[in-house]
C-alpha cells in the first residue's frame, strides 16, 4: 500500500501530450530552451573567467578566452600585425561553425547578446503585433557592415580599431571598468553591515568582490563612460530590439558576411507557409524569416520555429532557391511546388550576401583609408608630441606596434593588482589610443615581481614577458630590467629641497638595488633657527624602471614631487634617454 | 447650473482629501523639524574613535625572569622556542583562549631570503607555539606598502601562518578606524588597522632586523607602522617622533626579533642577497626598546654608533629600556 505514493489530484495535473502526438516532453526540452540552457552556461563561463582574472583566483585558468575565440580579434590583428598571436587561432572555434550554421554566436554564446537578448526581453512591453512590427528588418542593419569595413581597412593599415564596438572587448571592459568596482563596493557595504550590525563574520561574501585582497576600492579613469554607454547601448533594447547586436556590432557584420556560405540555414515550406508573419514577434536578429531569410541577419535563435503554427519552419541544409521550381504564379494564388500546392505568396525563401550596396562598401573603405591618416598623424600617437603620460605596462610592444595588437578589453587592467593600470582617455592617446592601457601613478604603481598583466594580453600589445625578462635577472642580465619610463625630481616642490623638511619616503620605497635614487645629507638652520639634517634625493636615472612607486608614495599628493614619465622607456628607441641605455637597446635588435 | 451641482464634490470626499493633505503637510512638518540641523554639525559624517585596552596588552612585569631572551643556532623552530623559553616560556603570554594577534612585517613584495619581511619559518613556528599555548585563534595581520595579497604570497608569510593554523588579515578599505593614542605627538587620532583587533587579548610583534635609510633602523617598534592606514607617507617628516608615538600606541604583550636573517644595508628594501647576512639569531621580549637596543650592537653590529633618536624619545615617555646590557639577558644555544 505505501509502496505507490499518490498525489493527490496527480492526474488532473499530468502534462497531456502535444497535438501533434508527440509527448509532453518534447514541448519542455525544445531546441530554444537548448538555446537558453547555452546562453546562460557561455554568460556564466564569461563572468566566471572574468571573475578569475585576478591574482588569487587566476590558477592557469584560460581567462582571455572570449577575447581569443573572437574571430574578428584574430583576423583583425592577422591584418594589422600579419601574424595570429598565442591562442588567437582559437577564433577559429567560431569562425568555422559560422561557415556552417550562420551566426549562430550570436545568439548561443555571445555574452553581450545573451544580455541584449534577456533585458529586452525583461522589459518587453509590446504587444504581439507590435513586436511583429519591431522584428522587421530596417535598412539601418546595414551600418553595422560599413562599421566592420571602416575597422578592417584601419586595422590593415596599421590601425586596430576594433575593441572600440568588438562586443567581446566591449562588455570585458565594461565589466572591469565599471561593474566590477560597483561589485566591490556592494561587497564592502554589504560585509561593513553583517560584521558591525549583525556581528557575522562576512567572509562567505568574499565571491561577490572582484578583487579580494585589494587595500582599497578599485576606482578607473572614465569609468562613467564606460558606465553610461553600456546603459544606453543595453537600454536601446526599449526602443529597437537587439540595437547592438543589429546596428553596430562589428563582429555580427563579420559573422554575418561569413554566413552567407553557411549550408545550414532556417528554411520556409512555401506549401504551409500563410504569410501570418507570426515568426516575426520573436525573430532576435531581424532577419525576415517570413520572406527572404537574410541569412546574414539570422541569430539562428529558433524563435520562428517555435512560433510558426503552421510547423512550415525548420533548421536544416537549404543550399538551392525553390523559387525556379514553382510552377505557376504564387501572387495569384495557383503555382504549385513538385505537385504540391503553394500557399506562401512570397515565392523567395533566403537572401545570402548582407544587404550593403557595392557602392557603400566602397563608401566604407574609403572612410577606412581616410581614418587612418586622420587618427595617426594626432601627434598623441606619434614620435614626436607624444604624451609623457602614456607609461605602457612592462613587456608592451613599441607605440606604433602597439596600436596595432591593442584591443582595448582592458583584460590587463582588470588583472593589475596595484590599480596602476587605467583606460587612457583622450588627453593621453587620443581617439586611437582610447581605452588602452596607461600607468597611472597616483592611483597605483607597477609591482615589481608582477607580470600578470603580459600574461592575460590576448594580442601581444603586451608581449608575454617572464619575470627574469622584466627584472633583467639570469639569462636576461645583458639586457638589463625593462623600464617604463624614467622618475624626475620637482625641486621646487620637494619637501627636503624646497621647504627644510625631511622626507625621502621616494629613496626608502625604491625597490630596485642598488637603489635608483641617491640623497645629499645637508645640515641646515631652519628658519626658525633650529638645525636640521635633511636628506635631499636625486635620480639614478640608469637605474630607474619607471614603476612609480616612489611617485606613488610621494606626500606631495596632488602633483608629486616626483614623477615619472614615459622617456626612457625600453620599448622604444625613440624614446630613449640615455646614450647607455640607447645603445644597449640597439645591440638587442 | 445642474451640471455644476451634479460635479459638486461630496462631503465626504472633501473630508478624505482635505484630511490628507493636512497629515501628509504635518509629516513633512515633523520630518523637518526632526532633521533640522540649524549649524550644520549634525549633517556631518560621524568620525567614531576607538582606544586600545589601557595598558594595552602586556602581560604583568617580572621581577626574576630575564628582560631579553637571546637564541643563537641553526633551527629556526628551535631558536623562536629558545628565545620564548628564556623569557618564561609561551604559557606566560598566552593562556587558553586567548585571541592572539600577530604582527610580522611584511611591508615590501619580497622573497624571504632578501630578508626584507619576517621569515615566513619563524612566523610558522611562533604561530605553533602561540596555538600549542591554548590560544582560541591566531590571527596573521599587515598593512603592506605595497599590494598586500602579493606581499604576503611573495614573502612566503601566508602560507606559513595558513598552514600552522592562523587566520590572515589583508586590509581593505572598511578595515580601518581612527585610533585614539592619548599623549601621541603626531597620531594622537590616526587610521588603525582594526578588524583584526576585534575581540583580541593578546599582541605579539614578530620583525626582522633591518636597515632603514631614514630612521638608521626598523626592528621591533617601527614594525607598528604597519598596523596604520591613512597619510603614512608624512610620517617620514619626523620619523623619529613617529616611531616614538608607535611606542606609545601599542603596548604588546611580547615581541620577537627575527635575526634569522640580518638585512644589514639598503634597507629597508633590500632587493639583493649580498645585502643580506645570516644572523642565526632570535631575540624575545617585553621591552620592544631592549630588544631594538641589541638588535642595533649586536645584530646589525653598530656597536660603535650611538643609538637613533626614537630610542631617547620613547625611554623618556617610559616605553622601555634601551639600555639592554644593564638588563638580565639570557643568552641560549640552540640546535
Amino acid at each position: 500500500m505505501a509502496s505507490t505514493l499518490v498525489i493527490p489530484g496527480w492526474e488532473k495535473h499530468r502534462p497531456k501530450p502535444n497535438k501533434d502526438g508527440s509527448p509532453w516532453w518534447a514541448r519542455t526540452f525544445r531546441i530554444t530552451r537548448v538555446r537558453i540552457a547555452s546562453q546562460v552556461f557561455f554568460f556564466s563561463l564569461f563572468v566566471f573567467l572574468l571573475w578569475c582574472t585576478w591574482f588569487s583566483r587566476l590558477r592557469g585558468y584560460p581567462v582571455s578566452l572570449f577575447l581569443e575565440v573572437d574571430p574578428l580579434v584574430g583576423v583583425a590583428t592577422a591584418l594589422s600585425t600579419h601574424t595570429v598571436y598565442r591562442w588567437l587561432w582559437r577564433g577559429l572555434f567560431v569562425l568555422v561553425p559560422t561557415l556552417l550554421l550562420g551566426r549562430a554566436f550570436c545568439n548561443w554564446m555571445c555574452p553581450y547578446g545573451t544580455l541584449h537578448q534577456f533585458v529586452g526581453w525583461v522589459f518587453n512591453i509590446w504587444t504581439n503585433k507590435n513586436n511583429i512590427d519591431r522584428n522587421r528588418y530596417r535598412p539601418a542593419y546595414q551600418i553595422k557592415y560599413l562599421i566592420l569595413g571602416v575597422f578592417l581597412v584601419m586595422a590593415a593599415l596599421g590601425s586596430l580599431q576594433i575593441g572600440l564596438l568588438d562586443p567581446i572587448c566591449l562588455l570585458v571592459r565594461t565589466f572591469t571598468t565599471a561593474i566590477a568596482p560597483a561589485s566591490d563596493l556592494a561587497h564592502l557595504n554589504l560585509a561593513a553591515a553583517l560584521r558591525e550590525r549583525l556581528g557575522m563574520d562576512p567572509q562567505p561574501l568574499i565571491f561577490l568582490s572582484s578583487a579580494p585582497g585589494a587595500p582599497e576600492q578599485r576606482i578607473f579613469r572614465g569609468a562613467w563612460f564606460v558606465g553610461l554607454l553600456i546603459v544606453g547601448l543595453v537600454g536601446m533594447n526599449l526602443v529597437v530590439p537587439r540595437f547592438f547586436c543589429r546596428v553596430l556590432c562589428p563582429l555580427g557584420a563579420f559573422l554575418g558576411v561569413l554566413a552567407r556560405f553557411a549550408p545550414f540555414r532556417i528554411k520556409r515550406d512555401l506549401t504551409k507557409c500563410t504569410d501570418c508573419n507570426a515568426c516575426l514577434r520573436r525573430c532576435e536578429g531581424a532577419s525576415d524569416p517570413q520572406a527572404a531569410l537574410r541569412k546574414s541577419e539570422c541569430f539562428v535563435c529558433f524563435n520562428c520555429i517555435d512560433d510558426c503554427p503552421e510547423d512550415a519552419l525548420s533548421f536544416g541544409l537549404g543550399p538551392i532557391e525553390f523559387k525556379d521550381f514553382i510552377v505557376g504564379s504564387p501572387r495569384k494564388g495557383a503555382a504549385t511546388l513538385f505537385g504540391r500546392p503553394v500557399i506562401s505568396k512570397i515565392p523567395e525563401t533566403v537572401k545570402a550576401a548582407p544587404a550593403v550596396p557595392r557602392r557603400r562598401w566602397a563608401f566604407a573603405v574609403v572612410g577606412g583609408v581616410l581614418a587612418y591618416p586622420f587618427l595617426r598623424l594626432s601627434a598623441a600617437v606619434n614620435k614626436r608630441g607624444f604624451s609623457a603620460k602614456a607609461i605602457r605596462p612592462p613587456g608592451s610592444v613599441e607605440e606604433s606596434e602597439f596600436l596595432e595588437r591593442c584591443i582595448k578589453c582592458d583584460q590587463c587592467i582588470r588583472v593589475c593588482p596595484t590599480n596602476v593600470l587605467q583606460p587612457s582617455t583622450l588627453a593621453e592617446g587620443g581617439l586611437e589610443g582610447l581605452w588602452t592601457p596607461v600607468m597611472n601613478f597616483s592611483v597605483g604603481f607597477c609591482q615589481l615581481n608582477c607580470t600578470l598583466c603580459s600574461e592575460v594580453c590576448p594580442t601581444g600589445a603586451i608581449q608575454k614577458t617572464s619575470l627574469a625578462r622584466k627584472l633583467g635577472v639570469g639569462q636576461h642580465a645583458s639586457q638589463g630590467p625593462i623600464s617604463v619610463g624614467t622618475a624626475f625630481f620637482d625641486r621646487g616642490r620637494c619637501l627636503p629641497w624646497a621647504m627644510e623638511t625631511p622626507c625621502v619616503v621616494c629613496e626608502e620605497v625604491c625597490p630596485v638595488t642598488p637603489k635608483a635614487i641617491g640623497t645629499y645629507e645637508e645640515t641646515i638652520t631652519r628658519w626658525d633657527g633650529t638645525k636640521v639634517t635633511l636628506k635631499k634625493p636625486y635620480m639614478r636615472p640608469e637605474l630607474c624602471i619607471g614603476c612609480g612607486l616612489c611617485e606613488h608614495e610621494c606626500p606631495v599628493l596632488d602633483s608629486p614631487a616626483v614623477y615619472v614619465t614615459a622617456i626612457g622607456e625600453t620599448r622604444s628607441q625613440d624614446r630613449s634617454l640615455l646614450l647607455e641605455t640607447s645603445r644597449k637597446s640597439k645591440e638587442k635588435t | 447650473m445642474d451640471e455644476a451641482e451634479h460635479a459638486r464634490l461630496s462631503r465626504r470626499q472633501v473630508l478624505r482629501q482635505v484630511s490628507g493633505v493636512a497629515a501628509g503637510a504635518a509629516a513633512a512638518g515633523v520630518l523637518a523639524w526632526r532633521l533640522h540641523d540649524l549649524t550644520g554639525e549634525r549633517g556631518k559624517p560621524p568620525r567614531p574613535e576607538i582606544s586600545l585596552p589601557p595598558g594595552g596588552y602586556a602581560v604583568e612585569r617580572s621581577t626574576v625572569l630575564p628582560a631579553l631572551g637571546v637564541a643563537t643556532g641553526q633551527s629556526v623552530a628551535a631558536l623562536v622556542k629558545g628565545a620564548v623559553d628564556a623569557v618564561g616560556g609561551m604559557g606566560r603570554f598566552v593562556r587558553h583562549g586567548d585571541v592572539v594577534v600577530i604582527k610580522p612585517n611584511v611591508a615590501f613584495e619580497r622573497a624571504a631570503a632578501l630578508g626584507a619581511t619576517t621569515n615566513p619559518e619563524v612566523l610558522r613556528a611562533l604561530v605553533m607555539l602561540v596555538r600549542d599555548a591554548g590560544a582560541r585563534e591566531v590571527r596573521v595581520a599587515d598593512n603592506p606598502i605595497e599590494s598586500p595579497e602579493a606581499c604576503f604570497v611573495r614573502s612566503g608569510v601566508q602560507r606559513a601562518a595558513v598552514e600552522a593554523g592562523a587566520t590572515v588579515y589583508l586590509p581593505s578599505p572598511r578595515d580601518f578606524r581612527t585610533l585614539a593614542v592619548p599623549g601621541a605627538t603626531w597620531i594622537a587620532r590616526w587610521p588603525f588597522f582594526h578588524r583584526p583587533f576585534l575581540g583580541a587579548t593578546k599582541v605579539i610583534g614578530v620583525s626582522p632586523v633591518k636597515d632603514h635609510n631614514l630612521c638608521r633602523a626598523s626592528m621591533t617598534t617601527k614594525n607598528w607602522y604597519g598596523l596604520l592606514g591613512g597619510r603614512r607617507n608624512q610620517f617620514h617628516q619626523d620619523i623619529h617622533g613617529i616611531i616614538a608615538d608607535l611606542a606609545l600606541m601599542m603596548r604588546p604583550t611580547l615581541v620577537l626579533l627575527d635575526a634569522t636573517r640580518v638585512l644589514f644595508r639598503s634597507g629597508p628594501t633590500g632587493g639583493s642577497l649580498s645585502d643580506v647576512r645570516p644572523g642565526n639569531t632570535v631575540v624575545a621580549s617585553t621591552d620592544s626598546l631592549a630588544a631594538d637596543a641589541f638588535g642595533w650592537h649586536e645584530l646589525l653590529e653598530r656597536r660603535g654608533e650611538p643609538l637613533p633618536a626614537y630610542f631617547e624619545k620613547s625611554a623618556a615617555r617610559g616605553l622601555g629600556n634601551p639600555d639592554w646590557k644593564a638588563q638580565h639577558v639570557k643568552r641560549v644555544q640552540v640546535g
